[in-house]
């Protein structure tokens, strides 16, 4: 099969109550991520957009960035879900045979809307919708089940947000940087039982754009420092409605990863992988996420992040980007993970640069509780 | 960036989009809607193949992608799988103010969750594994609301 490489990557920067339009954020990723790339406005072939209608409060969104998007008389398309899905659509584009250079940008501006009344209607209006069930609180009866199933602590949970936030002191694109104990997590408000305020991530501002060009176009334009290839996908998605599922259950991930490390080639994730990007939307998910990844055994993650397994310096360093618990712009999350990623393999993370990463593996989500999910393996 | 962004004051639009839906229940939620609310009763429908028992009913089993023709009634009664206390007020989507309680009942007779509120206990004292019953509302609209919460089987 041909290779697929993403040759720039470009964000901005991570807040709350962002002063520029989506369409201004766009702009500003895409430009960076062009000019990271160091190619110009007329390589690029078409453009796939991650957006919500939702979210943005306009109908069939991507329309209203084609320009920022530098799609002007080219093609652009909507992904509706997470960046990692975008980033799936993109690749799926170039190895068609039909499309070239391929940009894949996602905006978010959550402190515009209200998450709970957005997630809120991904519920089925005829059924859980009325009872006012949110993101938050549906998270809520899953890390509940979890914690239940497995005998995790809140603790564990709360080691989870130490190291995250930790992390994201490294990071000058994330929105919360914080030198936090245990202690801090288990004494912030409550939420909804068992989760607290530092186990939930932030509304967040921003966007990020990746280049994607086949192995031809990537060689011709840009310099192998720059490149980073797509060594393996897999995405499997589980039931919609919450009753459906024992919500305890990574089944979906299981599947979505081992076809990844079945197309890239790893035969042991814990000791091929150097970095993961999990979708630490909430603290509990980082821990069930990496079990349903491969890194450890059902129910052990929340004793092997006490072990500081997990951790900057530890054998597998997972999100040394902070994570979404430090900047969760909806949607752009997965590209932004992807970036963090793109960024670690070249040697170019800056302050939180890890000791000559070769394989990342990024993973994001999609619907409520984990419904669906998409592994990518990316590689030097 | 350019000086002229970093002074110019940013001004806020504030919007609201109020669009007007009317979505078909359809034949089997409409089923059960009607059983609830006509009869005061819990209805389930059944997989032909793998004989999972779904409630709310299913269009379709969601493991074996068969029709679901064989319907039977619940007695009500289940177990607290999980459940979470609700701490944040949400008036423009909660029926009822924070503190309320959510939780996810494996119901007797059926293979699947209903999502609901668990009243009339503290919230403090529900653990998993509960029994728990429905309490249905006396006069009924035909929606899942018809079902007032579930409490403690005494």
């Amino acid at each position: 099969m041909e290779k697929v490489a993403i040759i720039g990557v470009g964000q901005t920067k991570y807040e709350r109550n962002k002063p520029e339009t989506f369409a201004e954020l766009v702009f500003e990723a895409t430009s960076k991520a062009l000019e990271d790339a160091g190619i110009s406005k007329d390589d690029v072939d078409n453009v796939v957009s991650v957006s919500s209608d939702f979210w943005d409060g306009r109908t069939i969104s991507s329309m209203a960035i084609s320009d920022a998007s530098n799609a002007y008389g080219k093609d652009i398309t909507t992904v509706e879900g997470d960046g990692t899905f975008g980033a799936l659509y993109g690749m799926m584009r170039i190895l068609s045979g039909s499309f070239g250079v391929t940009l894949v940008c996602a905006h978010h501006k959550g402190t515009e809307s209200n998450i709970k009344g957005i997630t809120n209607c991904a519920f089925d209006p005829l059924v859980e919708r009325k009872l006012g069930i949110d993101a938050i609180s549906s998270a809520a009866l899953q890390a509940r089940r979890y914690m239940n199933r497995y005998g995790v602590s809140e603790e564990q949970l709360a080691l989870v947000s130490v190291k995250n936030h930790g992390n994201a002191m490294r990071n000058p694109l994330a929105l919360l940087p914080m030198d936090i104990t245990v202690a801090d997590v288990m004494g912030s408000r409550k939420v909804a039982d068992p989760l607290k305020l530092l186990d939930c991530s932030p509304v967040t501002d921003g966007a990020c754009t990746l280049v994607l060009a086949a192995e031809r176009p990537a060689k011709k334009l840009c310099t192998n420092k720059k490149r980073v290839w797509l060594r393996g996908v897999g995405h499997c998605s589980d039931a919609y409605r919450l009753g459906d599922r024992d919500l305890s259950d990574t089944r979906a991930l299981k599947d979505a990863a081992r076809r990844a490390y079945a197309m890239a080639g790893i035969n042991d994730p814990r000791a091929d992988v150097d970095l993961a990007e999990v979708y630490d939307a909430f603290s509990y998910m980082e821990l069930m996420w990496l079990e349903g990844l491969g890194f450890c055994g059902d129910g052990e993650a929340g004793e092997q992040m006490e072990r500081g397994i997990f951790n900057f310096d530890g054998e597998l360093p997972v999100n040394p980007s902070g994570g979404r618990l430090s900047a969760h712009p909806v949607q752009v999350a997965g590209l932004q993970a992807m970036a963090e990623c793109v960024l670690q393999l070249r040697g170019e993370a800056g302050d939180r640069q890890l000791n000559t990463p070769e394989t990342a593996l990024v993973h994001g989500i999609n619907g409520m509780c984990g419904q669906s999910h998409c592994v990518w393996i990316l590689g030097k | 960036m350019p000086d002229w962004k970093q002074e110019v004051d940013v001004m806020i639009d504030a919007g609201k989009i109020s669009v007007p839906y009317s979505w078909t229940v359809g034949t089997t939620l409409s089923r059960f809607y009607c059983e609830l609310r006509d009869n005061g009763k819990i209805w389930a429908n059944r997989c032909p193949e793998c004989g999972n028992v779904f409630v709310p009913p299913k269009v379709k089993c969601i493991n074996c992608y068969q029709d679901l023709n064989d319907w039977l009634e619940l007695p009500g009664t289940g177990t607290v799988e999980t459940f979470t206390v609700v701490r944040y007020q949400e008036p423009t989507l909660h029926p009822r103010p924070a503190p309320f309680v959510y939780g996810i009942i494996k119901m007797d007779g059926a293979d699947t969750g209903l999502l609901h509120f668990i009243d009339e206990i503290e919230p403090e004292k529900v653990k998993v594994g509960m029994r728990v019953e429905a309490v249905l509302e006396d006069e009924r609209d035909g929606n899942i609301l018809d079902i007032k919460y579930f409490r403690p089987v005494k």
